[in-house]
């Protein structure tokens, strides 16, 4: 248990517990025990605004978006329009046009793979991406470099789960295309020094995209600042909606940048001789887009925008090293990537009992975590294991939830006494 | 739902001490099986004597119910034939999948120790893993079997 002085420290800047309660989820009961939810890298949980703002669009203003005269087909489309303009202001982005709706992180990082790089990589051409990616930033880029011929380069990790030093500015040749990087890991938690990365290739005119699934719900993100070329996250890691995300794109790549999927909404004009494609950012959304999610999202960022994602950060950051501590304290437990920046994520094995079963054990607790490779089996087999445990933090949580999860983990040596 | 009702005292001797865990240098058959979830691995060696399994065994590395699933599995097979342990993998599907638990358990000896999976759906997998490996061996299949 902390000291009675370091809890208050740790809430008198700011009351996680004021904001757990617009949480609905947590009224309830988990197996009979108060939900302990440590699985936010996973998916995060929902606010009641976003959850109104869904029932509020279906019950109040649902029509097709950019089609209609009729006042609904209006009010659905400001509706949409304005959650593009928060989604912009969320990230720093310079236009709106350089916002597209897509259905999540993995959606938008498959456009840019299959739009920009298969147009534009050529045989032996260079992708450089790093070892501790999600699947979510492999999977394209080897999709797209077997349909081009391109091959990937990979920066490895060390052993604390850190990019090594040195490492991806030696990987540089004049092949070198396209650099896809993870801002923060959703298996190891390290962020990565994205900023410097971008300037580098940049010197080198090669483009860059970062997987920012893991870092919008956890710190401030600017893409100006970062000057990244594309920039990819996801609803429902920052406490909005599933099935919706976005793709940030400097403009002029954009434009240049064939369509990627056809359909209604992202034309101009339709003949059998011939089809042009609507402006930015509509000529990346084909069909009906998710607009009902398009708007809860929109309500996500208002509410992450009260709170302000400078105080959750500070907040998450305590928590993680309060955490790493209490952790560290359990027999026989070691924790999977130790790198000095870190966000949210305490990966963690315990020996001699399989993450799998320490998953099913502390659930009877009531506390959620994840188990498993985490989509991101090469970092796996780095570290030579087949699944890590993971408690992941958000906003909601507390000292106490960590407690709680120290406290079912030594139940765990109790069953295999 | 008491976790020892899970982690029965069987499942926890047998993940701590798996019972016929090595390769079988002269098996008749082996195959490979992979749950893609959770990252379970294992291998199933199998020496079979016409019909009659003369030794079986496995290695691999797992989470404590598709271990001790595995080790108990070994343990209960040898020296039975080859349809006896087809008819009891039907028996452990029954067992691990069936909403209901089963009128009669008696017949599966420790193996009904298992039976307490059945309340936890993730876990399901883990427990029947080896089974279909199993059934891969028997049937002398080459491709590694998933649970995918």
């Amino acid at each position: 248990m902390s000291k009675p002085s370091q809890r208050m420290q740790g809430s008198a800047a700011f009351d996680p517990l004021r904001w757990r309660r617009d949480f609905p989820i947590f009224k309830q009961k988990v197996n009979g025990k108060p939900l302990v939810y440590l699985d936010n890298a996973n998916t995060s949980q929902k606010p009641q605004v976003v959850i109104d703002a869904l029932s509020s669009y279906y019950s109040t203003i649902n029509a097709n978006v950019h089609r209609g005269t009729h006042r609904l087909s209006e009010l659905a489309t400001a509706a949409y329009e304005s959650a593009r303009e928060k989604a912009r202001g969320f990230i720093n982005a310079g236009s709106t046009r350089e916002i597209v709706f897509v259905r999540g992180t993995t959606e938008a990082i498959n456009l840019v793979a299959q739009s920009y790089g298969r147009s534009m990589f050529k045989p032996g051409d260079e992708i450089i991406l790093s070892e501790m990616e999600h699947h979510s930033n492999i999977v394209p880029w080897q999709l797209a470099a077997a349909q081009t011929g391109a091959v990937l380069k990979v920066i490895p990790i060390t052993d604390a789960g850190e990019l090594e030093p040195g490492a991806y500015e030696k990987l540089f040749s004049p092949r070198t295309r396209f650099l896809a990087l993870g801002y923060v890991s959703n298996a190891l938690g390290t962020i990565n020094p994205v900023k410097e990365m971008i300037a580098f290739a940049h010197a080198r005119g090669v483009p860059v995209l970062i997987d920012g699934a893991q870092a919008v719900p956890h710190m401030p993100v600017d893409v100006s600042d970062l000057d990244c070329d594309f920039f990819a996250f996801s609803s429902h890691k920052m406490y909005g909606p599933t099935g919706i995300g976005v793709l940030y794109g400097k403009q002029a790549l954009l434009e240049a940048m064939p369509p990627w999927q056809g359909g209604g909404d992202m034309i101009r004009t339709v003949r059998f001789t011939g089809t042009t494609y609507n402006e930015l950012p509509y000529k990346f959304e084909a069909g009906t887009p998710n607009i009902a999610d398009v708007v809860g999202m929109g309500a996500a960022i208002d509410y992450l925008s009260e709170i302000g994602l400078s105080a959750i950060q500070a907040h998450e950051h305590e928590l993680l090293g309060y955490a790493t501590e209490q952790l560290a304290s359990v027999r026989d437990i070691k924790l999977v990537g130790t790198a000095r920046y870190k966000a949210s994520v305490l990966s963690f094995v315990m020996e001699g009992i399989h993450a799998h079963d320490l998953g099913t054990i502390v659930d009877q607790d009531g506390v959620a975590i994840r188990t498993g490779h985490h989509c991101a089996m090469p970092v796996m087999e780095r570290f030579r294991i087949a699944a890590t445990a993971r408690a992941s933090f958000g906003l909601y949580n507390t000292r106490e939830d960590v407690d709680m999860l120290v406290a079912a983990l030594h139940k765990a040596h109790e069953v295999f006494r | 739902m008491d976790l020892k009702d899970l982690y029965r005292d069987v499942i926890v001797d047998h993940n701590r001490s798996p019972r016929n865990f090595r390769k079988i240098a002269d098996a008749n058959s082996s195959q490979e099986g992979f749950n893609p979830l959770c990252g379970d691995k294992l291998t199933v060696y199998l020496k079979l004597d016409g019909e009659k399994i003369s030794d079986l065994s496995f290695e691999g590395s797992g989470c404590a119910i598709s271990v001790a699933s595995a080790s108990l599995m070994t343990e209960r097979l040898k020296g039975k034939t080859r349809a006896e342990a087809l008819e009891l993998f039907g028996e452990m599907h029954t067992l691990l999948t069936s909403s209901a638990a089963p009128a009669d358990t008696e017949s599966l000896g420790k193996l009904a120790a298992l039976s307490g999976v059945r309340e936890y759906p993730s876990r399901v997998k883990c427990a029947s893993l080896c089974w279909h490996t199993l059934k891969g061996a028997l049937e002398y299949q080459h491709a590694p079997i998933s649970t995918e």
